[in-house]
């Protein structure tokens, strides 16, 4: 038989790429860096009980007195197992990685809606991201990245962008022909129609779609603690370790509490666009 | 001028539309050019003309070309050849820019499922087109509520329209519509997707809508008795082309080919066979110029025994009959008044016959049809009317009005 050296050449592309885009490298994770602080302050500074109090009447004010009850119990057991900066941590994380992962994705979304050539070439790209074992981002993030929170970002936002991707050029194909006509009937020109009638049309799809990259980029919190991204990941990697199935099993609780949280609020926003 | 003007237009579906054109001049039919190049064409060498302030309705079968001809009209679908104008501004020929403009200024569409903006308000659906053109909020505000005031949806601004009933979002459909005071509407079967009783209820108010505002209206279904209401003039579209223009009288007296016949030989005559079309020549004298000798002789001549008085005005008062006129000569009277009958069955040359039977059946005398200034136009018999009955079939006598589709 024969060898193919697919694993040599990814390693002398990666290698290739840490040399002579290590500048780029560096920059990147200097603004993923400061943006992941600026948020992680915002969310330490006020007392746990008052952050506990703005995020349950968020929950409250968007999802109902159901889940800004649970969101009172949940925070106080968090803050009660001594999880509650772990938790600011994750949450910081979650947002940065989310907010990139939008942010490209998105008008990725909208790009494939409008050409059927970059839809083409984006859906098994995303099926690859998709489907891909997590712990395989980590390799390249750490050497591109180092160790630490921005690598941990990066793994994050590449395995949770793909439904925002998705769902936005899903929910824009979706826009009923008619409404279309109707705003060019009326003279839209290309911006007007997509600004003011196809993202609106498609919003609770493409809310759909965030609140999936928002679930996914949760599930990599303990992967990327891996490499020293923090956050509630810790606890359950040094569970883990020393075989701690106190200290894993609270990570795993406040993780679960915050996921929570996250799915009904982001769940409600979409629905409340409908 | 006319509003549009629509010459040799034709449209072409499909990858090398530049292979089928030959074909179509060859005189191939569409079955054969879509084997032959897998092209399918949508309009076959289509011209008319749409009048200023009519009422132009487009019908034929599914599939005929209806909408791809109306959708060229804002180029909404590009022709593959042809001219269209508007007014004389040729559409096919404009910068992108005139047409954004001609597209928020001059026409403006309603669509059959509606197509409305299911996040925005009632309001700021009917704003729609005005807020694009960049008018100013309050400006628009206040032109979008007078439109939904003149469909009659006051009250129902700030709902979003998945609260409204279908016929309630039609309306919203058509006061968008009017909201920028178009020359232009073009309507693709608008009032199809609502139930009979619905529709028939727009139908009424677009025609008084239309009293009020004198739009140009393309109107495009496939329901004949819609088609015959609504329209001042209807094209009949056939496979691409159009078979036939000309007013509901004029297709059905007249059809123009086998076609045609076929679907208007169901329509009930007498619903649309007015007065004027079977009425003839009254014999008539003024007062008080005429005496009964003239009154005597004119009847001799024409051989009736009943003649139609006027006045100077030759506003109709009544009809004197050559008994009674015969008597007052015989007494040296001059004065028809005092043999006068006035209370006489009159209509209005727009009638439809089958509501100048039950009049015809009570009255003594030909019904007389007058004008709006009462200055007589002309009478219509009993005899007359029966034999027009006739014609149309015993069937069509009896049968109520239910719609008449062609594709079922
Ligand atoms: N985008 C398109 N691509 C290919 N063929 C089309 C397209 N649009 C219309 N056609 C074809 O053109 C012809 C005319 O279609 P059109 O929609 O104008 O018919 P219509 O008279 O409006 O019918 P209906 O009453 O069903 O609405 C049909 O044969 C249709 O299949
Ligand atoms: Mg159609």
């Amino acid at each position: 038989m024969f060898d193919i050296p697919v694993g040599d050449f990814f390693e002398f592309l990666i290698n290739w790429l840490t040399e002579n885009l290590g500048g780029f490298f560096d920059l990147i994770t200097v603004t993923v860096k400061t943006f992941l602080v600026g948020i992680e302050n915002v969310l330490l500074f006020p007392h746990p009980i008052l952050m506990i109090i703005l995020l349950s009447a968020l929950a409250w004010y968007v999802s109902g007195k159901g889940v800004g009850i649970f969101t009172v119990i949940g925070l106080f057991v968090v803050e009660g197992m001594d999880m509650w900066e772990g938790t600011m941590e994750t949450l910081a994380l979650i947002i940065t990685a989310v907010f990139i992962a939008l942010l490209v994705g998105i008008p990725l979304g909208i790009w494939a809606s409008k050409n059927s050539t970059v839809e083409k070439i984006t859906r098994p790209v995303l099926d690859f991201m998709q489907t891909m074992p997590a712990f395989v981002y980590l390799i390249p993030a750490v050497l591109f990245f180092g160790l630490g929170e921005v690598p941990g970002i990066i793994a994050t936002l590449i395995f949770a962008m793909p439904p925002a991707v998705r769902l936005t050029n899903l929910g824009i194909r979706q826009v009923p022909e008619e409404i279309r006509e109707a705003a060019l009937a009326f003279g839209s020109d290309s911006r007007q129609m997509l600004f003011k009638v196809e993202l609106p049309v498609a919003l609770p799809t493409i809310l759909a779609g965030v609140n999936q990259t928002i679930m996914l980029a949760l599930s990599m919190v303990v992967i990327a603690a891996l490499i020293g991204a923090g956050g509630l990941g810790q606890p359950v990697v040094t569970g883990l370790q020393q075989l701690d199935i106190g200290l894993g099993f609270e990570g795993g609780l406040a993780i679960v509490i915050l996921a929570v949280f996250l799915d009904r609020v982001t769940q409600s926003l979409g629905e409340r666009s409908q | 001028m006319a509003a549009i003007t629509v010459q040799n237009l034709y449209k072409i579906f499909g990858k090398n539309p530049e292979n089928a054109l030959p074909l179509i001049e060859a005189g191939k039919s569409k079955e054969e050019i879509l084997d032959q190049t897998g092209n399918t064409i949508g309009i076959n060498n289509a011209s008319f003309e749409v009048k200023e302030k009519e009422m132009f309705v487009i019908m034929g079968l599914s599939g005929s070309g209806k909408s791809t001809v109306l959708r060229c009209l804002n180029r909404l679908i590009e022709p593959t050849k042809g001219t269209i104008k508007i007014g004389d501004e040729d559409i096919t020929n404009v910068s992108k820019d005139r047409l954004l403009d001609m597209r928020r200024n001059k026409m403006s569409m309603v669509f059959q499922n509606f197509g409305l903006f299911p996040h925005r308000t009632v309001a700021d659906n009917v704003e729609y087109g005005l807020e694009i053109s960049g008018i100013d909020k309050e400006n628009r505000r206040a032109k979008a509520y007078g439109a939904l005031q003149k469909v009659g949806l006051k009250g129902y601004e700030q709902q979003k329209p998945s609260e409204l009933s279908g016929g309630m979002q039609q309306r919203v459909g058509l006061a968008r519509a009017l909201a920028n005071d178009p020359e232009i509407l073009l309507m693709d079967e608008a009032f199809s997707a609502l139930d009979p009783l619905i529709r028939a209820d727009m139908q009424d108010e677009l025609l008084e809508l239309q009293a009020e505002v004198h739009k140009t209206v393309v109107f495009i279904t496939h329901d004949l008795d819609e088609a015959l209401k609504i329209g001042d003039r209807i094209a009949i579209m056939k496979d691409g082309y159009v078979v036939q223009v000309g007013t509901p009288e004029e297709i059905l007296t007249n059809p123009a080919d086998d076609y045609v016949k076929a679907f208007v030989q169901n329509v009930d005559r007498t619903k649309v066979i007015t007065a004027q079309a079977i009425m003839r020549k009254a014999p008539s004298i003024q007062i008080p110029k005429d005496g009964p000798s003239v009154a005597i002789r004119k009847m001799e001549k024409v051989g009736v025994s009943t003649t139609y008085v006027v006045d100077e005005q030759r506003k109709l008062k009544g009809v004197v009959t050559i008994d009674d006129a015969i008597r007052l000569k015989d007494q040296h009277h001059k004065n028809l008044e005092s043999i006068l009958i006035s209370d006489i069955a009159v209509a209005s040359p727009q009638t439809p016959i089958n509501q100048l039977l039950p009049k015809a059946i009570e009255s003594k005398y030909p019904i007389a049809i007058t004008d709006a200034d009462q200055n007589l136009k002309g009478i219509v018999d009993r005899a007359t009317i029966l034999a027009e009955l006739n014609e149309n079939g015993n069937e069509a006598v009896n049968e109520k009005a239910e719609p008449k589709t062609l594709t079922k």
